[in-house]
Formats: C-alpha cells, structure tokens, sequence
C-alpha cells in the first residue's frame, strides 16, 4: 500500500507534460460594485429568500432587539462564547427573567449532552458576502465549531461594515491564501433539504432558524 | 467490483416500464432543468462562467502530479494526514485501518460518490462497523437498502407515498406520514442521537484546494458539517482529479457547481477545513485524514482527449438534460455514476467488456455538452467509446477492455460491404438482387437483432432500383 503514492505520481509523471496553458480565463464576473445600503438590502433580500430573519439595527441597540427575539421564542438557554467578541457585552447586559447564557468553554468531549440539549445559541461573524447572500464565519478556540451547528436556533450578529460584495472579493482583500483558518464557513440560511420529491424544507440536520442582527452605525 | 454482470436491456425495458418511476422522475428532472434556467438566466454572463470553469479545471488538470504533490504537502503540514490509494480496496482499508485504531464502530457519514465508488458501507458493514448515511435522501436509500439513482438527489426515483411506508416499516415508533416536513423530522430526530454518537465521520470533497490545503464541501442539510466536525476523527475521500491550484479558482466553480446541480446561487453551508483541531480549540475532529483515490484516473488523465472526463465537478446537470436518463432513472444504468458522465466515466473505470454498453445509452444530442459547466465534449468521448469498443489494436492510451464488440460475423458483414462498394460489377449485383427483393424483405421473420429493432418501427421495403440506377437513368454523369 506504500507504493501506491509512488506508483500513482510514476503513471503521472511518465507522461510528457501538455501544451502549457494556453485557455482563457475570463473574469469570473462583471465585477458589480455595490455601496454601503446596497449591500445590506441585498444580503438582506437573499438570506431572507432562504428563509434567514435579517434584523438591521444599530450597534448601541443591537443587545435590546436580541432580546426582543428572545422573548419572541421559548427556548432553555442561550449558548455563547464568553471569551469571543460578544462575551462581554452579553454578561454585562443579561436579564435574569432572559433564558440563561451557558458558556461553550470545555471541549465538546466534556459537554457534548449539555450542548445537543441547547436550543439557541450567538456567534459573531468575520463578515458576509452580498452576491449571493451568506455569512462568512471562522469559527475559533473562543466560539467554536458546534455554536452555529448543533442549536436549533442560531443567531449571528454581522457588522455592516464587513459585508463584502462577493467570496471572490473577500478571499482577495483579505488576503485569505496566506492563511487558512481550521474551519472557514458560508452559511446562507436554516439548514434546508429537498431530498424528498425536491418539496423543500427548513430544519433538518442543522439550525431551524438563522437569526442576523446586521450592526449599522448608518442606520437611519 | 461486485456489479460485474448488468444486463443492460433489462434493467432498461423494467425501467421504461415502471410507470411510477416515470412519473417520479419526470416531474423532478423538469424542475430540476427550470430551476436552472432561471438562475442562469443571463447566458452571456453563464457562457462566459463556464469558459472560467473549463479553464480552471484544466490548468489544474495539466499540474495535476505536481498539485497532488502540493496539496499533500500543504496538509500535512496543517495537520491533515494524506493516504494514496490505486484502489478501491486499498482505500477502504486505509478506512479500515483508522477506524480500528480508534476502536469505533459507529461511523456517519455524509454524501460520497466517491465512497460509492469504494463500495464502502457494504465493506465496512462486513467488518461488523455500522457506517450510516446522513443525508437525508442517501439515509431514505440506505434504509431501503438501495443505491443512489442520482448523484445529487440520491432518493429522486422514490415519491412521498414510497418514503413514507418505508420510514413506518424500518424506524421502530414512527407513525405513518405523507407529510413532508413530518418525515424531515422523524430523519432530523433519528440522525440527531447518531451526531451525537457517531465516532468517526466519513465525507467527500468538492474541490481540494492545493496552495493552502484546505477541503471544501457543498451541503445544504447541515449533515456534512456534523459529520466533519462532531466526532473526534474525520476521514475525507476524494478522488484525484478533485483538486485545484488556488483559493481564488473556488469562487467560481462553487457558482457553476450549485447553480448547475439545482439552481441555487449558494448552498446553505460552503464548509473549508484547513486542518484538525489546534490546541485550544474546544471542537473539530483531533485526526482529519485525507484518503486520495485513484482508481484508473491516471490512466483516465493519460489520454488527451480522454482526460477531460475528469474535469467533472459533478454537479449531476447532465443527467437532469438527458432524453435518456430522465426515461431510466440511475439504477437501470447498473453502475454508481449513472447518466452522461456514467456513460463517459464508467466505461473508462470499469472497462469496455464490463460497462462499454453504457456508451450506448445516448442519441448524441448533445443536451449534456451544453449544460455542462465545465465544457466537457461528451458526446466526443461517446463517440470514442464507442469507437474503441470495435478496436482490438493496443495503443498505449486505448480504454481497457477495448475490443470488446468485436466478432467475427460483423467483421464479415462489414467486409462484405466495404469490398461490394469498391467493386462496381459486385455493386450493380446487390443492388438488383436486394432491388428484386425488395418488397419481401420488410415480411422476414422479425427474429434476432431484428425483433427488437422492429417492435417499434416498420421495416422499411428495398427500393427497385438503387440511387444510383436512378441518377444514371435521370441523365446524370457518374463521375
């Protein structure tokens, strides 16, 4: 079995190299440049089309409207990560009479129950792409992976700023090559099917609900 | 392979006649098509997507050792552990292997054609390990002990009605539904406690991105993220030819891939993982493992002509266009890649002798070609089949199995033929004789090749006299 990489790269290589590359390669897309609000509207229109609820608020208020979504929901607690971007501002502001936060601070191996049992959980995101209407996330030690997995419902707060106009633009001003994250995400929506008789639905493996509170110091 | 014997007019015939199953897919390859239309409304901008998409498969394809080499590289150096694989078997005891050293025997796994391909949950289910299908429309087949009829929409030949009994029969307490959103949530309820037990997580690869390492996969369940990052070791399977040179060239085939495969502009979740879980990080498999197959591509990548076979992003649109396929179904085909790019692909992997009837399963019109995504000629490589299914001289690049057609009664008739058109006197001859004929000729015994050919069809009656009789008697000079 250990020639199988020496035999494979031989079958490979015994063939003389092709013309070298001679096909065009035209842009991927009339590169659209889109300003501040047209961004947001139309994230907001393409996540909302995928069944997302994209709330736009300012970033003084944004803790009140989470809320307001809360309380709108029955759920038995709200999974974070107290030491990423929202910790702070959640425990500083958290009702008693709100479902309680719980913590993601052990690995999943110590607190897998607790955590299939949670029924909402928050995560920040590094951004989103408005071409086809997705949220970019890079899951880290602070908000780990199963955060805006394993929840029926996620909520994720988005800086307005941070929008881009497409993943090809993002991976180049951000210069993503240089530097993987272990896990990079797009996410568009609830998780959805149409497995059976391409009928679609909302809800199956992942969250049934994807909440956006979209941060913009431009509002109004 | 276990699907050495597949007798191609059966399963076809039993296919055609299979009202249900008609139906089924009929009104799920026009959606299908419309959905696609609609999102690639614009052709300029869809023409000029796919001149990307081809370039870009085949840049990485003319570096393709030289890309291996770097992604394995770049992996390794992440973190990932990359295993070469010449066959099937050899992967799926690479499989084996790391499953056994985690002592599990709980495996979950999301879409893979290419562990369809390895025949992968009857090998490990031979080894005692359960290995259960996560995706809902692969978990509907695998509860009916089925294959996929369709590379992105495995369960599209079963209606609600057939899904329905079939949860009732195999879930222990589920009630009977033709609800779809009721079924969805008996799998979610089902596969949930499997998440959460689930020991090792088995998926495939969309595209592997050389320059960073990075393994992308398309999903909408959200079945594919939990199979890659729940349990505490991962195993990823592609074949080969998945991977591309740059970040920047994913950007592009992701669009053409959901777009094409069901008119989506995005899936619900694009997922690149770069490498196992780092210090500190509380989730994600601590072992990630890259299984890299080749199972004949290289001999595939070796051909020129042929080699664009393997610029497929299966997307599965070639199916949803094809008179043929739309009529049958993925399972009368009889091998794990069905439709168009099955009649190109498993001829080529399989063999001519096994599966080059595959490459008859076409009229060449063409419908593929122009939805392909990435431009792959596949009535070309049809033709070529075909071709070589007649051709018994061993050139280096020449499809196993080839020849395969060959016999001694048409070589004969064709001989005949060729030596009866070079010989003007033998001509003229046949031409009287079959001329004299001719009416009775459409009253033989509808036998042999025959029987089938005229079930449908009259025979058509011989003329009197040949093209070439009546061109002489019009006057017109014979050159």
């Amino acid at each position: 079995m250990s020639n199988a990489r020496a035999n494979i790269l031989a079958r490979l290589r015994a063939v003389a190299p092709q013309e070298p590359a001679a096909t065009p390669e035209p842009d991927f897309y009339p590169a659209t440049k889109l300003g501040h609000a047209e961004r947001i509207a139309q994230l907001k229109r393409l996540m909302e089309h995928m069944h997302a609820e994209v709330i736009v608020t300012d970033p003084q208020h944004w803790i009140a409207t989470l809320k307001d979504v809360l309380r709108a929901r029955q759920v038995n607690g709200l999974l974070y990560g107290p030491a990423g971007p929202l910790g702070a501002a959640l425990e500083a502001n958290w009702d008693s009479e709100l479902p309680p936060l719980v913590g993601y601070t052990e690995e999943v191996e110590q607190c897998k129950e607790r955590l299939f049992a949670l029924d909402a959980g928050i995560t920040s995101t590094r951004g989103a792409v408005a071409d086809v209407g997705a949220l970019m996330l890079w899951p880290d030690a602070n908000e780990p992976r199963l955060l805006s997995l394993v929840p029926a419902v996620h909520i994720a707060v988005l800086e307005a700023t941070h929008i881009h106009d497409s993943l090809a633009d993002a991976i180049a001003r951000e210069r993503w090559a240089e530097g993987m994250p272990t896990n990079a995400l797009l996410i568009s929506g609830p998780s959805k099917t149409a497995d059976i008789e391409l009928v679609l639905t909302f809800g199956v493996h992942g969250p049934k609900e994807l909440i956006v509170l979209v941060l913009d110091d431009e509002r109004g | 392979m276990t699907e050495t014997v597949v007798d191609f007019p059966k399963n076809f015939a039993e296919a055609l006649n299979n009202s249900q199953l008609r139906r089924n897919l009929r009104a799920a390859m026009d959606t299908m098509g419309h959905r696609r239309r609609t999102l690639f409304a614009d052709l300029d901008a869809l023409e000029q997507l796919r001149a990307r998409g081809d370039a870009i498969r085949w840049r990485a394809l003319r570096q393709l050792p030289d890309l291996l080499e770097q992604l394995e590289k770049k992996c390794t150096e992440n973190g990932i552990q990359v295993h070469w694989a010449e066959t099937p078997a050899e992967a799926n005891q690479i499989c084996l292997g790391i499953i056994q050293r985690h002592h599990a025997s709980r495996v979950i796994k999301g879409k893979s054609m290419v562990s369809e391909e390895m025949h992968l949950n009857h090998f490990l289910d031979e080894q005692g390990i359960e290995a259960l299908e996560t995706d809902l429309g692969e978990y509907i087949i695998q509860l009916d002990h089925e294959t996929p009829s369709h590379i992105i929409v495995p369960a599209i030949h079963k209606n609600r009605d057939q899904i329905a009994r079939l949860f009732h029969e195999k879930i222990p307490n589920a009630p009977y539904t033709e609800v779809v959103e009721e079924l969805n949530a008996i799998a979610r309820k089902v596969l949930r406690e499997k998440f959460f037990a689930g020991e090792v997580g088995v998926s495939g690869v969309n595209f592997a991105v050389a320059e960073t390492g990075t393994l992308c996969l398309v999903e909408n369940e959200g079945n594919g993220r939990m199979c890659t990052t729940a349990p505490p070791v991962h195993i990823a399977v592609m074949g080969l030819e998945k991977v591309v040179e740059r970040l920047e060239d994913v950007p592009p085939l992701l669009r053409l891939l959901t777009g094409s495969a069901t008119g989506q502009l995005i899936t619900t979740y694009f997922n690149m993982i770069t490498s196992p879980r780092k210090p500190g990080e509380k989730d994600g498999p601590k072992e990630v493992h890259l299984v890299l197959l080749d199972n004949g591509r290289s001999k595939i990548w070796a051909d020129p002509e042929l080699r664009q076979t393997l610029k497929c992003i299966r997307c599965g649109a070639c199916m949803n266009h094809c008179p043929v396929y739309t009529r049958l179904g993925g399972h009368a085909y009889g091998y794990v890649y069905p439709g168009p790019i099955g009649s190109i692909l498993t001829p080529q992997l399989e063999g001519l002798d096994h599966a080059g009837a595959m490459a008859t399963a076409s009229t060449f019109c063409g419908a593929c070609e122009e939805v392909c995504p990435v431009k792959i000629p596949i009535t070309t490589i049809l033709r070529r089949l075909r071709t070589e299914s007649y051709d018994k001289a061993d050139s280096p690049n020449a499809v196993k199995g080839h020849g395969y057609k060959v016999n001694r009664m048409e070589s004969l008739t064709w001989k005949g033929w060729a030596l009866s058109n070079a010989t003007p006197w033998l001509n003229a001859l046949n031409a009287k004789v079959l001329g004299l004929a001719g009416p009775h000729l459409s009253k033989l015994p509808q036998v042999g090749v025959l029987k089938h050919w005229g079930q449908s069809r009259a025979l058509p009656p011989f003329a009197r006299k040949s093209l070439h009789v009546l061109a002489k008697e019009k006057g017109i000079a014979d050159e």
